[in-house]
This record gives C-alpha cells, structure tokens and sequence, in this order.
C-alpha cells in the first residue's frame, strides 16, 4: 500500500478544487435539463434537483422542431465528412505515391488554405452561394456544404499516414499489374484506417458544430441546423432554463458519443500538428 | 516450358487493354504523361474547392474593399482606400483593442490551466485516467452548447453565478450587461470551452515523453516542482508552442460565444473583429459588404502577422526531441 503523504492529498484538494469549475457546466447541462421551475426559475437557484422533473425533455420538441434539426445536422455533416475524407485520400495519394509537375508548389497551396481564416473570406463565399440560389428551400443542403467538400488537413495527415508504406509497396503492386486505382483502395486506404479514422472524428466534428456560416445561410428554418437552432431555442426561452438545457442535453448525445467512443482517433488527429 | 501467358494470350479484349496499358507504362516518357494526368485528376476535386471557396473569395475581399455596394450587396462605385480609412476611427481602435484584450485572456488561462492540470495528473495518484477524462470532457461541447449553458448561469435574475454570490453575501452582478463585466465573462465562457482541448493535446505529450527520462530524474532525487520545471515543462515546449499558435488563432476567429451571449454589446464592449465584419455585413439587415471587407483584410493580416511572429520568436525557444 502507498503511503499516506501529505503532499499526496494536497494534490487531491487542488485537483479537486480545479474540476469544481470545469465540471460544473457540464453538471448544470445534463442535470438542469430534468428540474422543474420551481428548481431553476427562482432566486437562489437550486443546485441539486428536489425531484425529476422529466417534461422538459417532450416540452422542447413542442417549442422547436429539434427533430428536424437533427435530420438537417446529420445531413449536412455527414456530407461534408463522407466528401472530405474521399477528397482527401484521392489528393493525398497524388501527393504522396505519383510524380507530379510542380508537385511542391502545389501542396503549398493546399497547406496556405489553412491560413486562410474562413471568417475572412465569408462574404465573397456567402455573395456567391446565395447568388446561385443555394439559399432557398432544400438548396439549402446544398449551400451548406460546398465550400467545405476539400480539406487540406485531411490531406496533410492522410499524407503522412500514406508516406509510412515503403515505396517498394507501390512499385510492387504497379510492376504486378495492379493499377493505381486499386491499389489504392485495395491495399492503401484499408490499411490506413486508423488515420481514415482519425480525418472523418475531426471534420465531422467540426461540421456538426459550424455555427457562422449556418447562422447568415439558412433562411428556411425548415433547414436549421442543431446549433443554430439551440441558440433560438435560448433567445425564445429565456424564461425558461429548464427547457434551454433539456435542448442542450439532447443536441449533445451524438457529440458526446463520438467524443467517448472516438477519443483515440482524436488524440491521434490533434497531435497531428502538435508532434510533427 | 514457356509460360503460356506469353505464348497463347487469350484474344479477350479486357486482357489486351491490360497489357497495352502495362506496356505503356513500361515505355516510360508516356507513362509519366499517364502518371501527372492521374495525379490531376485526382488532385481535381480539391483544387476546385479550393479555388472557387479560398483562392478566388480571398481575391474577391480585396476587390470588395475597395468598392462601395448597392442595397443587394453588389459591388457599385471604386473607392479606392475609404473603407481603410474608416477603420482610423476610435470606433475601430477599441475594435481592435477588444480583440487583443478577448484573445489575451482567453487564450493564457486555458493554457496555463490545463499545463497546471495536465502536471498534478502526473503526481502518480489513483484514479489518473478518470480525472484525465473528467478534465477533458468541455471538448464534448460546441461553441454553441456551451455558450447556450454559460448565458443560463450568467442569467442575472435566476442564473447560478448570481446565486453562488448571494449565498455568499455578495450582490448581483450583470455578468453580461455590464460594460466592464461582459468581456472577462465571454473570456471566461471561452477558457471553459477551449480547457478539454488543451488538457487533450498536453496530456498527449505526457504519454510521449519517455519514462527512462522521468525515471532517470527520480533517481537523481528530482521531484514534484523541480521534476515539472526542469523535465516534463521543457519536454512538453512542442504541445505549448503548438498550443498556443493554435488557440490564438483559434481566438481571432471566435465568433458564436459572442453572438449568443452578448451581440457584442453592451455598448460594443464584446465586439471583436470578426464580430465587426458579422455586423457591417450581416446583422440587423446591414449588408456594407465594403467596409466589412476591409475589415476582413485586417483580420487576415493580423492573423498571418501572429502566425509568423508565433514561428519565429517562440520556435527558437522550442525544445524538439
């Protein structure tokens, strides 16, 4: 057994005093959604629920079309990951296996778009997209994702991930008739799949949590996405939290699924940059 | 004996197609041709992206900035520097000055919060993995959800910051209605949002630094803070630097916690950048596409001027393995 130090429960005191605030936001999202007026719409407010108060959960469905939101979400990240990863591989095959005229200059380019702030060019973009009527009704998808079916950070680290198999790999499979084509898809892309993995956690994340963009696009709220359709439900409902958080809650599941279940995918995505 | 492949190939039309396709690449200059041809088609995709949502939208911010817009957002009239020459107004310094200030006090604490974390977790205690996963879960959170949270407990009348106060004796605070109150509780929602994500990448570099360095430091009577400042912080300089690269860019482009919790207001005290370039060219039926792109520029320029004083006075002081 260890030994009982005193700088052992120090340590224990600051970590705990450290979760308080980090913890608690969390805590006050999954709880606050199941406490009723009488727990949240007072002053003090309560911190613990004095009973479960379950009908915040169906009353949200009441005030916004959560359901709905939920489609056009998972529509419109779906999308932007499934493309994303299939630019991606194409481009970072080119880049990592074929010879390429200006080859250089060309990954540059694909590496200076991640300097590009989005915010700076968003007004050109939403100028043009509207301007095609990608605005309108179920256009709208549409809209939605085109700007962002490439990704050069999808094919950086699919690059990577692809530079790993020996050279020999691709002039083998080359000499023994096997085309490009499949041996990428046949050899390549299933043996990457943990970097695949890693592409398609980060830019799903990312999409599903697009706020800007979404927010000065969709006319339409039949096309409302989960977050923009949250921050309605908190600009409608001030008066009530409870209902706020049980929308909260609920827009979180499927984050909160991927977070859990994909941790090691992200690590791996977000040390990417961070390990060289 | 002949393989007989060679000798009796089957007249099948799949087959001969194989083999003039083989044999042109075995030629060489043609098979070159055939391989760059390959590598732009496949790099088509992307680069057409690229070009029509980056490249040309980026040429198109200075061709707006320069000109002024009709009421449909078309551009109209050159003219010329006027919308640069609007922005040196104090309107625009606090504008600037907001941002700095917003990307300052949201981008130090998270860091050092989640060093300061990340290093208690390695005090080989019980119950690491689930505090490391306690610490790391606001990553679960969109900028969206978690703003939607913190404008709940920042609610003056009901919200639980109030209440904490007033059990404590202490009066209400308007958290985000007060000028001088709003931008450090933005900041303060932002450091929240941003502290799984550090504790998730510095954590990373933690499990990287290799145990015989830890070890051989113990042995020679290192430990706790002489441990932490002498070995795992400088060990750790990579995940800082990226960390901070990352986050500061990352808080330039905020944008979602300050529409939802405070429309940049009151009285501008929230207003960011890219706040500003929201409002000009979006909010409240404005569509001064000009200004608002300017505007943009600037943003682009500080953000590639932060970007290349980041690489060149932090990468010197970078310890890489």
């Amino acid at each position: 057994m260890k030994k009982f130090s005193l700088g052992r429960v120090a340590v224990y005191v600051v970590l705990g005093l450290a979760a308080i605030p980090v913890l608690f936001p969390i805590y006050y999202g999954f709880v606050g959604a199941v406490m009723g007026p009488g727990d949240l719409a007072t002053y003090p407010p309560a911190l613990v629920p004095h009973e479960l108060y379950w009908q915040n959960i169906t009353d949200v469905f009441r005030s916004v079309p959560l359901g709905r939101f939920y489609v056009n979400s998972a529509i419109q990240a779906g999308a932007i990951t499934l493309a994303q990863i299939v630019t991606s591989i194409l481009a970072a095959y080119a880049f990592a296996f074929l010879r390429l005229p200006a080859k250089a200059v060309t990954f540059a380019l694909f590496l200076a778009t991640l300097m590009v702030p989005w915010e700076a060019i968003i007004i050109p973009n939403y100028l043009a997209i509207s301007g095609w009527g990608l605005a309108r009704g179920g256009m709208t998808y549409l809209g939605l994702v085109l700007p962002f079916l490439a990704s050069a950070f999808g094919t950086f680290l699919l690059r990577q991930a692809f530079l790993q198999f020996p050279t020999e790999l691709r002039d083998a499979a080359v000499i023994d008739g096997c085309g490009h084509w499949r041996l990428l898809w046949r050899v390549i892309v299933p043996l990457s799949k943990p970097s695949i993995a890693a592409v398609g956690v980060y830019v799903f994340l990312s999409a599903w949590n697009q706020y800007f963009w979404p927010l000065i696009l969709i006319r339409d709220s039949d096309f409302q996405t989960l977050q923009i359709g949250i921050s309605q439900l908190n600009d409608a409902e001030v008066a009530q939290p409870g209902l706020v958080l049980a929308g909260v809650a609920l827009s979180l599941l499927p984050t909160l699924a991927v977070v859990l279940f994909g941790q090691r995918y992200i690590v791996r995505g977000l040390t990417a940059g961070a390990l060289r | 004996m002949p393989p007989p492949r060679t000798v009796n190939a089957p007249p099948d039309d799949r087959a001969s197609t194989v083999e003039s396709t083989r044999s042109t690449v075995r030629r060489g200059k043609p098979a070159r041709f055939t391989e760059s041809g390959l590598g732009g088609l496949l790099l088509l995709p992307s680069v057409v992206v690229f070009v029509l949502f980056v490249f040309w939208p980026l040429g198109r911010t200075l061709y707006l900035s320069v000109h002024g817009n009709d009421l449909f957002g078309a551009p109209s009239v050159y003219v010329g520097a006027e919308h640069y020459r609007e922005m040196l107004s104090a309107d625009f310094g606090k504008v600037l000055a907001t941002t700095g200030l917003f990307t300052l006090f949201s981008v130090v604490p998270a860091v050092l919060g989640a060093l300061f974390v990340v290093l208690l977790l390695e005090a080989r205690i019980r119950g690491v993995r689930v505090l490391r996963t306690a610490f790391a879960l606001p990553f679960a959170f969109s900028v969206a959800t978690a703003s939607v949270v913190f404008a709940v407990i920042y609610n003056p009348a009901i919200g639980v910051a109030n209440g904490v106060l007033g059990s404590l004796g202490i009066d209400r605070v308007n958290w985000l209605t007060d000028p001088s109150i709003a931008l450090p509780a933005v900041c303060a929602a932002t450091v929240w949002m941003n502290f799984g994500y550090n504790v998730l990448v510095l954590s990373a570099g933690v499990a990287a630094i290799s145990p015989e360095v830890v070890e051989a430091a113990r042995l020679d009577g290192a430990s706790g803070w002489r441990l932490a400042s002498r070995i795992t912080v400088p060990l750790l300089s990579p995940q800082l630097f990226f960390l901070v690269v990352v986050s500061t860019i990352h808080a330039l482009q905020s944008f979602g916690q300050i529409h939802i919790l405070t429309k940049g207001g009151p009285d501008q005290a929230t207003t960011t950048l890219v706040y500003s370039i929201y409002e000009k060219a979006f909010a409240f039926g404005s569509s001064d596409f000009g200004s608002a792109s300017a505007q943009a520029v600037v943003l682009l320029v500080v953000m590639l001027g932060c970007t290349a004083v980041q690489f060149g006075i932090l990468e010197r002081r970078v310890h890489y393995r």
